[in-house]
Order: C-alpha cells, then structure tokens, then sequence
C-alpha cells in the first residue's frame, strides 16, 4: 500500500479544507452571481455600471493576485476599521482575518462576477410570458422570482454554473498559497519533508479528479431535474 | 533627458514607486511574457495534431488523447507545476544530461508545466470545432474527390481554425491569470514582484493594486487583438447588410 509517512490524515483534513472551502465560496458565489445579474439587469444607471465595473475587473486580473490582496490587504484594512472604531466610541475589537475566511470571501468574490454573467444569460431566456401568468396569478414578485423565473432560470443557467464549479474547485487549490492547509498544502510540505513529490501530489491529483466526476455526476442529476417538461433535452 | 527628469520629478517624494521597484515589475512583465507567449505556442504547435488524432476512429489512438486532457484539465494548474518542479530532480540519470542546468531553475519546470496546461484545453477546443464541421462542407469536398488528408487541410482545418478563435482567445487570457502562480516556486513574474515589493514595504495595495493595473492592461490588450481577428477571420459569417 501506499506508504504516507504519517501524513494520511492531515491530508484527509486538508481534502476536507478543500471541499469546504469550495462549498462556501459557491454558495457566496450564487449569492453575488444573482445579485450582479439583478443589477446589471435593472433600470438603475448606477447600478448597472458598479456590477460591470465588478464584473470587468474581476475577471481580468488574476485569482492569486486578487487573494493576495484580500489577505493582506483585507487585514490591514480590518485594523484601521477596528482602529478608528475605538478612537471614536472607545469599543476595543480585533477582528482577525484568517485564512479560510479570506480564501471564502476572494474565491467567492471573483466567481460572483463569473456567476453573475451566467445568470444574466440565463435569467434573459426565461420567455417573458411565463412571468406575465404569474403576475395575472396574482404571485407577488417575489413568489414569481422563486416559483417560476428562479427555476426556469437555472434550465439555462446549469451548464455554465457547473462549468464555474469545475473552474471554482481548482482555484481553492491557490489558498495554499496564503497558508492555509488545503490538501495541496499538505502534499506540497509533506513532498518536501520526505523528498517524494510523487507519493503525495498524485493522490491529491486524483482527489481532485475523483470530486470532479462525482460533481459531472450531480450535475447531470440536476440537469435531468430542471429540463422535466422540456423534451428531455 | 525631459523625460527622465519629469518622471524624477512623478517619482519624488514616493516611497514604494522607486525607480528601483519599478524595476522590479519591468522584469516581472518580461518573465510573465515569456512564459505566456512561449507556453502559448508550444501548446498550440503540440495541440493541432492532438486535436486532430483526438477525433480518429482507432481506439488507442483516441483513448489516450482523452485520458491527458482529461487529467490536465480536471486538476490545478498549481498541483501540475508542484508535480513537475518537485518530481525532475527524481527523473533517473537527468541530472547526468545536457537538460539539467535548464531545469533545475525555476523557469523551465513552471514552462512544461504551463505547456501541457495549455496544449489539454486548447486541444480540446480545437477539437470541439473540427466535431462542429458543417456535414455539407465534407460532403462537398468528398465529392471533390479529395483524399481525407487533403479534405483536413483544405476544408475542415481553416474553418474549425476560425471557429475556435472566440474560445482560444480566452484560453489565452487563461494563461496570463493562471501564469501569476509562478510565483509559488520563487519565479519573479508580475506577481511575484508584487509580493517582493509587499515583503519590503509592507504595503500589500500599493504592491498587489499596481500588479493587478498591469494584468488588466495586459488583458483589454490581449481581448481587444482577438477581436480584431475575430473581425478579419470571421468576417465572413457576419450578417450582410
């Protein structure tokens, strides 16, 4: 068998950082992604410009550089917070900025913008008239957006999330950069302690194709679920 | 000299932007070039003809085409350059060859890495629009009489070529984000400037803010050459009126 060098379970843990970390960051994803798409699709001027200012910059600089700058930057932004907060009210907090945190909010970040493109398109091609029977229902908007323009919505939007989940789940791999122990973390350490890269990359490679397959699995399930009524396409 | 004292006189006073610093992201832009572009065209040179062995109808030609891009594509790009920087040094009898000066720097490694990286997606797409192939253009060029090799190179090549465009221009802006981890293994790219000039100062905006100007810039430049191409290549399937 495969000899870990004592490192089996810290690995584990760091597969479980790992999933983790890209569960959260997808669900604040979602969340900015439909929050992006509402903006841009609104009648505000103001708003509209602020999601494509958030859309365009995000997805033209790098996800390191982004992290980086969270992570450190984001710290020593909480302190001059927390600073002026005392100055004034005398309230003495330190918030500290951990790494899985930081990892959630930057990863979730940049994938909102992804997300929030996404769900533009798709929220475009919900037919107008299934919202038009909904109002004439009586169904406040509110109950419109969950019932009918939310799951017709998602039809449209499944293959581009799941192909931002694909992109998302590699991405966690870059926290490991900013200290926090992902799977890749680990093996990284633990190839350098023991000088044998191979006996510990190639399993987290395969980890990471393994969670890969299962979520092309899911993702086809849903599928099937949000095309029912539609010709099985 | 106008020039060097007006940017003396923009530098003055400025702690971090020194001409020195400057320097620094100058060489970062340079490394960050070199490894893009250079990846970028050994990928597509190694992908025209995976693309199109990806599509053949033997088995054990097809099979293991699928299973590389398969497994480069559905890992990080930063566990693949782990697994080449810290796995040459194993390579049996490489250090006894004319290869390992190259490698044992940080640049080569980081190239091959970036290399196969690009050569998996771009085969992919590339072989995604040889499939899309309008059925009547191979018809008529079967009915040309054309040999298959000459149907490739005439019809189904310049035309999937010109399809894919869209899609290899953001593998293009793919590889200049995802260049940014050469920086994990000491590579002093954009990024990697960027950290030094964070570690020295202390000043995580003014570093990573100015690095993440130049990646943008980088990229509107890369976007806006692609659509001019898109423009003259495709120029042809723009509605006429």
């Amino acid at each position: 068998m495969l000899d870990l060098h004592g490192y089996g379970p810290r690995l584990l843990e760091g597969a479980g950082v790992t999933i983790q970390l890209a569960v959260l960051s997808l669900m604040l994803a979602i969340v900015l992604g439909l929050l992006t798409a509402s903006a841009k699709m609104s009648r505000s001027w103001l708003l509209h410009k602020i999601a494509t200012l958030y859309t365009t910059v995000i997805r033209g600089v790098p996800d390191l550089v982004l992290m980086l700058l969270l992570f450190f930057g984001g710290q020593m932004a909480l302190n001059v917070l927390t600073d002026i907060l005392y100055d004034r009210s005398g309230i003495d907090i330190f918030i500290n900025l951990n790494a899985f945190a930081a990892g959630v909010i930057t990863i979730g970040f940049i994938f909102g913008a992804y997300m929030g493109e996404t769900f533009r398109g798709a929220f475009m091609a919900v037919d107008h008239g299934q919202i038009e029977a909904g109002k004439a229902y009586g169904m406040s908007d509110w109950l419109v957006f969950r019932r009918i323009r939310f799951p017709l919505m998602m039809r449209h939007a499944l293959p581009g999330l799941s192909n931002n989940w694909m992109v998302l789940l590699k991405t966690t791999a870059l926290v490991s950069v900013i200290g926090l122990s992902d799977m890749v973390r680990v093996a990284a350490e633990a190839s350098r302690a023991t000088h044998e890269p191979f006996t510990f990359l190639l399993p987290v490679a395969a980890i990471y194709l393994l969670i890969a397959s299962v979520s092309e699995w899911m993702f086809a399930r849903l599928h099937k679920r949000y095309n029912v009524g539609f010709g099985g396409h | 000299m106008e020039l060097v004292n007006w940017f003396n006189e923009l530098l003055a006073g400025n702690l971090i932007f020194t001409p020195q610093t400057l320097g620094y992201y100058w060489n970062g832009v340079v490394t960050t070039t070199q490894l893009v572009f250079l990846s970028l065209l050994v990928g597509l040179v190694m992908a025209v003809p995976l693309s199109i062995l990806r599509g053949s109808k033997h088995r054990w030609i097809k099979l293991p085409i699928y299973a590389y891009t398969y497994v480069f594509r559905g890992t990080p790009l930063l566990i693949q350059l782990y697994i080449i920087y810290y796995g040459v040094v194993f390579v049996d009898g490489i250090q006894q060859t004319f290869l390992w000066p190259l490698l044992r720097e940080a640049f080569y490694p980081a190239l091959i890495a970036f290399t196969l990286n690009t050569a998996a997606y771009t085969t992919e797409i590339f072989h995604g629009a040889i499939k899309a192939t309008a059925r009547g253009e191979i018809e008529a060029a079967r009915a040309y009489g054309m040999s298959d090799r000459m149907m490739m190179r005439r019809i189904i090549l310049p035309s999937a070529f010109r399809r894919a465009l869209p899609a290899y221009g953001n593998e293009v802006i793919f590889m200049l984000h995802a260049s940014a981890i050469a920086s994990v293994v000491t590579l002093m790219d954009i990024t990697g400037a960027a950290r030094f000039v964070y570690a020295r100062y202390y000043a995580p905006f003014e570093a990573f803010l100015f690095a993440a100007a130049i990646y943008l810039c980088l990229t509107f430049a890369i976007l806006y050459f692609f659509r001019f191409l898109e423009r003259r290549l495709l120029a042809h399937l723009r509605p006429q009126n």
